[in-house]
């Protein structure tokens, strides 16, 4: 990546944890987060400091094996390892932490963390389509916002909410003109550079300079793209990244396939599309962040929709030429969901699919490796 | 123009020479701790004029001999193809991997998989099995053909399964009835692989354990009709990537 942009990147990440630190010693109160169904807004209007929680890193998933299962998803052994290790600098900056029963594991694991730190849990639906699954929801988002209030002291009023999903769609629109640069073809950007920029800024703890700077990257890297830079022969193949969140720790894949010389060009999944929905600024503003919130399509909900809408939208708009289901090992709700999107990419868009299974260790690169560039070779043709 | 394909899997190295798109040499040795030797030897007694990698092996080679590769799905495809024109489906089975391939009519791949990282049946699971049990590798098959009884074997893990096959000894079972269980139980492991990709005749059966004569029984007589085994099943990769580096250079 451009050594500018990372240089930038490196610097404002080192001074966000001194920032943090700084506005603790100032009172505000850090509200961790580890999911996208955790609306973050609450802890905006109530001046509270939202981060995200470490949990894409191998490291600490053998502490993690102490008390978990081995065959659990590394996303989650490795989120309770950080906290277990209290190696995650956010965690520790954390007055409360925040989750949400999604799936069997994380659930159950959240029980497990909230030893070491005040825990609140969402009760998430498993579904979005009866009406009572939204009413449901709107009362744990309730709830959430008066655990949030006594925490924090502050009363989070309606316009202070409204300040709040203003300030956090402006967010969501600047990462989305970022994840939109690859539409161009060819791409100015790598999937592994698209991912290294919205994993450091996901953790910045201000949310306009956050703005400023992706708007700033995004101008930069579109002059590059003017100038016909680009890190990929033209003719790379432009691979759709779908299922379960990535980061940086957890990237191989996407390093696999790059490195075999495709262009990860949209990430569907919670690091990416799924991420950058509109609240409505017109509505009930705890009503509109329920409705928008319990919308995202995640494995978890039952039916799950909302993933192939998202997907045949997004097939069309990068132009891909074959796609990449990835499944954290023994998460059964993506890894059964497999099915039905792979009959769907192929049936409906004739892609080429592949659907890979695995953890953030790199004990499997040389057969996942064989198996990205026998993908490549189906796309190819 | 004389093309070389060279397969480096995990057991044995294959090396194939092809000419006017007959193979007109094969040579194949174990891999060893020293691969890269290894290959070196096999080429020395051979001319050829672009040579094309294949296998687990093939990016060191890659890197070595500044040779483009290909993957042991495609080279499989286009070997079979090439051996066998009515070819649709490829099982091919190796010293440490199992792989399906589905062909359209064309013969380009349309879907494969492969076993997960583990080399639960496998040709090395045979090999491990097969020494439990006294036998050399040839011999392993044919043994578990004159079986009258069949021996369930529950456990696919390698080690699992040894320590199985071990106490079966101890309990004096019969030797061919549990090399005929240990067939059955990588059959049942082989067929759900080949199902979720396709069936669809014709099946090539490739790889070393292609030479094993039970399992090839074993798996005409579940799927009701006739694969189609090679000459030389270890050689369809290396076959394969000779008939491709032809294609690319």
């Amino acid at each position: 990546m451009d050594i500018v942009i990372l240089n930038r990147l490196q610097q404002l990440s080192e001074r966000n944890l001194l920032d943090i630190a700084q506005a603790k010693r100032e009172g505000r109160k850090v509200i961790g987060f580890y999911c996208l169904y955790s609306p973050i807004e609450i802890a905006v209007a109530a001046g509270a400091i939202p981060v995200s929680l470490c949990g894409t890193r191998n490291d600490p998933i053998e502490a993690a094996e102490k008390v978990l299962p081995r065959n659990l998803c590394p996303l989650i052994k490795s989120s309770y390892g950080y906290a277990a290790t209290d190696t995650c600098p956010y965690f520790r900056f954390s007055d409360l932490v925040v989750g949400e029963t999604t799936c069997d594991g994380k659930k159950k694991m959240f029980e497990l963390l909230a030893e070491f730190r005040p825990t609140h849990i969402l009760q998430l639906p498993q579904t979005q389509e009866s009406d009572g699954a939204l009413s449901f929801w709107y009362n744990e988002v309730k709830k959430f916002k008066e655990r949030v209030e006594k925490e924090t002291g502050v009363i989070i009023t309606d316009e202070r909410l409204s300040h709040a999903i203003q300030l956090t769609n402006q967010e969501r629109k600047a990462k989305q003109s970022l994840m939109d640069l690859p539409k161009r073809n060819p791409s100015p950007i790598s999937g592994l550079e698209l991912l290294t920029i919205l994993f450091k800024t996901g953790f910045f703890m201000d949310k306009r300079a956050k703005i400023t700077l992706i708007n700033e990257i995004v101008e930069e890297i579109q002059k590059r793209a003017d100038q016909g830079e680009g890190p990929f022969d033209p003719k790379a193949p432009r691979i759709l990244l779908t299922g379960v969140p990535v980061g940086l720790g957890s990237e191989k894949v996407i390093r696999l396939i790059e490195k075999a010389g495709a262009n990860v060009v949209c990430f569907e999944n919670c690091t990416g599309y799924r991420s950058v929905f509109t609240i409505d600024e017109k509505k009930e503003p705890l009503q509109a962040i329920a409705e928008k919130y319990l919308a995202i399509p995640c494995s978890v909900m039952s039916p799950n929709p909302g993933r192939i809408e998202l997907l045949t939208e997004l097939i069309k708009e990068f132009s891909v030429d074959g796609v990449v289901d990835l499944t954290w090992q023994a998460c059964h709700t993506y890894n059964i969901e497999s099915y039905n999107i792979e009959t769907f990419i192929t049936e409906k868009f004739g892609l080429p699919f592949l659907h890979l299974e695995t953890d953030y260790s790199e004990s499997d690169t040389e057969q996942l490796r064989v198996r990205i560039e026998a993908f490549l070779e189906m796309v190819k043709g | 123009m004389r093309t070389a394909g060279i397969d480096i899997g995990s057991r044995t190295i294959k090396l194939v020479i092809v000419e006017n798109g007959q193979m007109i040499h094969s040579a194949i040795t174990d891999t060893t701790h020293d691969p890269l030797e290894q290959c070196k030897r096999l080429m020395d007694q051979v001319s050829f004029d672009k040579i094309l990698a294949t296998g687990y092996g093939r990016h060191f080679f890659e890197t070595h001999f500044d040779t483009p590769t290909v993957t042991e799905i495609k080279a499989f495809a286009r070997g079979a193809k090439a051996l066998f024109p009515s070819c649709r489906t490829i099982l091919d089975i190796g010293g440490q991997d199992t792989k399906a391939i589905a062909l359209d009519e064309r013969g380009n791949v349309s879907k494969f998989e492969m076993n997960d990282r583990c080399a639960a049946g496998t040709g090395m699971f045979l090999e491990v099995i097969a020494k439990t049990l006294g036998y050399d590798l040839d011999e392993f098959g044919k043994e578990a053909l004159k079986a009258d009884g069949n021996i369930q074997i529950n456990s696919m893990c390698t080690v699992f399964a040894q320590s199985e096959v071990t106490s079966l000894l101890a309990r004096r079972q019969k030797r061919e009835d549990i090399a005929r269980g240990i067939h059955m139980a990588i059959l049942n492991r082989t067929l759900s692989l080949l199902k979720r990709v396709s069936t669809t005749p014709d099946i090539v059966f490739a790889g070393g354990v292609a030479k094993n004569p039970c399992l090839r029984l074993l798996l005409i007589d579940t799927l009701g009709y006739e694969v189609k085994v090679p000459q030389n099943p270890q050689m369809v990769g290396a076959y394969g990537a000779a008939i491709i580096a032809r294609e690319i250079y």
